[in-house]
């Protein structure tokens, strides 16, 4: 991918839509406060951070390793197990949990797939087009963002009760195709940052403002639809207010609502005994597969995250 | 905004010859207006007709026989916004919504700064503890609710058997009404990550030519840190304050996965715990109050909205826009 179409987030502060290469700008800084604190006084730095570290993993090591023990060792506090026991097969044995993680993966990945595009829509007509009341109607867009979900979720369910669709999946995804006023935000940052010489030269080629869109906009963009994307499928698998308003049947459930019923079944606080290396693994299977996802798109969420502060 | 205001000044397509200037106006209009109709329809249908339904059900006694149609939606006029000023529970959640808020938002800055000034600074390694960090934000807030209840548990919880290395006897944090908030506090400092990184590309960003003029003029570490950098990051402050502050008073899923439930744990559910949202979405979907609940919505988004403005009127003094005449 050439410098030209770097994720160049239009620096919110300066407020200029000309195209930045971060490189650029941080290679800037390197030698500043580090010529002054770095070098010989790193050491102590690497020490503190390396101690820092281990609070910010352990728990992850704690739990992976709690869900290899049997019910009496999981508070013992050690690293490899003393008596190694395998309570993934239980898992699966008490609940459906096999379904529960088929249904958070497709629906976070249908429900990203459909926030990419609609959101991608809304951006590109504020980002490209002229025209009246586009001022108000992007301010109203970054005003929604406000909204506390709390306001428009008991009508919301109150409709989807109307429509009869509540205890279906629907309501899970089905708001995806409306775009989302923050990633619409993001996405339209990024389409201004594409020069408009590109889509001129398209115009003259023959294109029309469809086609201009999928071949221009859409190619050119796509480091910013992968941030959406992963953002959208953190969100859908983060979510449990939403399946727990709407899903009753457990064979419909997402993960973060299969997990929670089998805390309050087998912790403590249901009567339940305080089967804990069960929902430890249980734990373990809702934690892992973002563990993957930010392996692979580490890149995207870091980038994603460091732009959301150049809003200003 | 800054965004805001800049859109305007974006061009347009070139206009080409005068004479088809309206004819094209009027086909980009409409080819504008067709590409945001997802979200228009959205929006109508999704935000701005709930708001309104939403109003006028905190103004009625809407619950579940209602719902169900076995008794007619009357109007109660400011009823339950007189019953939410004087429900004890509401009060209680407000109190712990506010004492999670004010003390994790200040806690999880200081500590996400820290890190990124030192990350900022550092010859080698800095993109590994940058990951590192980051790890905590992608777990998802049930496996940190399930996280919180075993690591502070009181007895056998790695947090007090460390606390007992020092000799410190750990407090029953999920069972004790008086440590309940403050586990949660602490735990919601461990997700710093995406505040760091946010800070991190502030720090980045600070032009070096500012700390050398700064140095030369015999500016020690700390001035540097006080007249330079904390300005020149200011935006990024303030934009995480804002942030922060706004998820803090809508904190629900960590809250409700360790210790509300469905099942006979509701019943056990502490009040030290009782989040306003969490009230809020046990008297909707659990109680199916759905005007009171509708009413409780109302002030949160009040408070929400009140305390955004406090923040943004305070903070003219201390965010510093470059390039920008505030």
């Amino acid at each position: 991918m050439s410098a030209g179409a770097q994720p160049n987030f239009a620096p919110g502060a300066s407020g200029a839509a000309t195209p930045t290469i971060p490189q650029a700008v941080t290679r800037r800084y390197r030698g500043g406060p580090r010529r002054i604190l770095g070098g010989l006084k790193s050491a102590p730095f690497l020490v503190l951070l390396a101690l820092i570290s281990i609070l910010s993993v352990y728990p992850f090591i704690w739990l992976i390793s709690a869900s290899f023990k049997p019910q009496s060792d999981v508070f013992d506090n050690r690293i490899i197990p003393e008596v190694w026991a395998w309570n993934y097969d239980d898992v699966f044995a008490i609940a459906p949990v096999a379904t529960w993680f088929f249904n958070s993966v497709w629906i976070s990945g249908l429900g990203a797939l459909l926030v990419v595009l609609s959101s991608s829509f809304v951006a590109f007509s504020f980002a490209y087009f002229r025209f009246p009341g586009r001022g108000a109607l992007f301010a109203l867009i970054l005003a929604t963002m406000m909204l506390p979900t709390a306001v428009t979720m008991i009508p919301v369910y109150l409709i989807w009760n109307e429509l009869g669709l509540v205890n279906t999946q629907y309501p899970l995804w089905v708001p995806n195709l409306f775009g989302s006023a923050f990633y619409i935000f993001l996405l339209r940052q990024f389409f201004l940052g594409i020069p408009r010489d590109y889509f001129e030269a398209a115009r003259m080629d023959g294109d029309n403002y469809w086609t201009m869109f999928w071949r221009i906009a859409m190619p050119l963009a796509k480091p910013a639809l992968i941030v959406v994307f992963v953002f959208e499928i953190q969100a859908k698998w983060f979510d449990l207010m939403t399946p727990l308003i709407y899903l009753r049947d457990s064979a419909l459930f997402t993960l973060p609502l299969g997990l929670k019923t089998i805390l309050d079944q087998f912790g403590q606080g249901g009567g339940g005994q305080g089967e804990w290396q069960i929902i430890i693994a249980g734990t373990v299977l809702t934690v892992l597969p973002m563990l993957i996802l930010f392996a692979i798109f580490q890149r995207a969420f870091v980038h994603g995250i460091a732009t959301q502060g150049r809003k200003g | 905004m800054t965004s805001v205001a800049h859109s305007t000044t974006v061009p347009g397509p070139r206009r080409g010859a005068r004479r088809s200037f309206s004819r094209f106006l009027r086909a980009e209009t409409w080819a504008a207006y067709a590409f945001i109709l997802p979200w228009a329809i959205g929006f109508i249908a999704l935000t701005a007709g709930p708001m309104a339904a939403s109003l006028y059900f905190s103004l009625t006694n809407y619950g579940v026989e209602q719902i169900a149609g076995f008794a007619a939606t009357e109007y109660v006029g400011a009823a339950n916004y007189r019953q939410v000023l004087e429900d004890e529970k509401i009060r209680t959640s407000l109190y712990n919504t506010l004492f999670y808020t004010v003390l994790s938002v200040p806690a999880k800055m200081a500590v996400a700064l820290g890190l990124a000034m030192i990350l900022a600074r550092l010859l080698r390694f800095a993109g590994f503890f940058r990951t590192v960090f980051y790890l905590p934000d992608i777990t998802p807030p049930v496996a940190i609710g399930i996280m919180l209840l075993l690591l502070f548990n009181g007895s056998v919880g790695i947090v007090n058997t460390v606390l007992g290395w020092f000799g410190i006897p750990g407090p029953f944090w999920t069972t004790d009404p008086n440590w309940i908030k403050p586990s949660l506090v602490i735990m919601s400092v461990w997700t710093i990550g995406g505040t760091m990184v946010i800070y991190l590309a502030a720090l980045k960003s600070v032009p070096r030519h500012l700390y050398e003029a700064a140095a030369m003029d015999g500016a020690k570490p700390w001035r540097q840190f006080k007249d330079v950098t904390l300005p020149m990051i200011s935006p990024a402050l303030f934009f995480t304050f804002i942030i922060l502050t706004i998820a803090g008073l809508q904190t629900f899923t960590e809250v409700y996965t360790a210790y509300f439930g469905t099942g006979s744990a509701g019943a056990e559910s502490p009040d030290a715990a009782l989040m306003n949202v969490v009230y809020l979405f046990r008297q909707a979907f659990e109680f199916f109050n759905m005007g009171y609940a509708s009413a409780m919505a109302w002030l949160l988004f009040v408070i929400i909205m009140i305390v955004t403005a406090i923040q943004f009127v305070v903070s003219r003094r201390f965010v510093f826009y470059q390039g920008e005449k505030r």
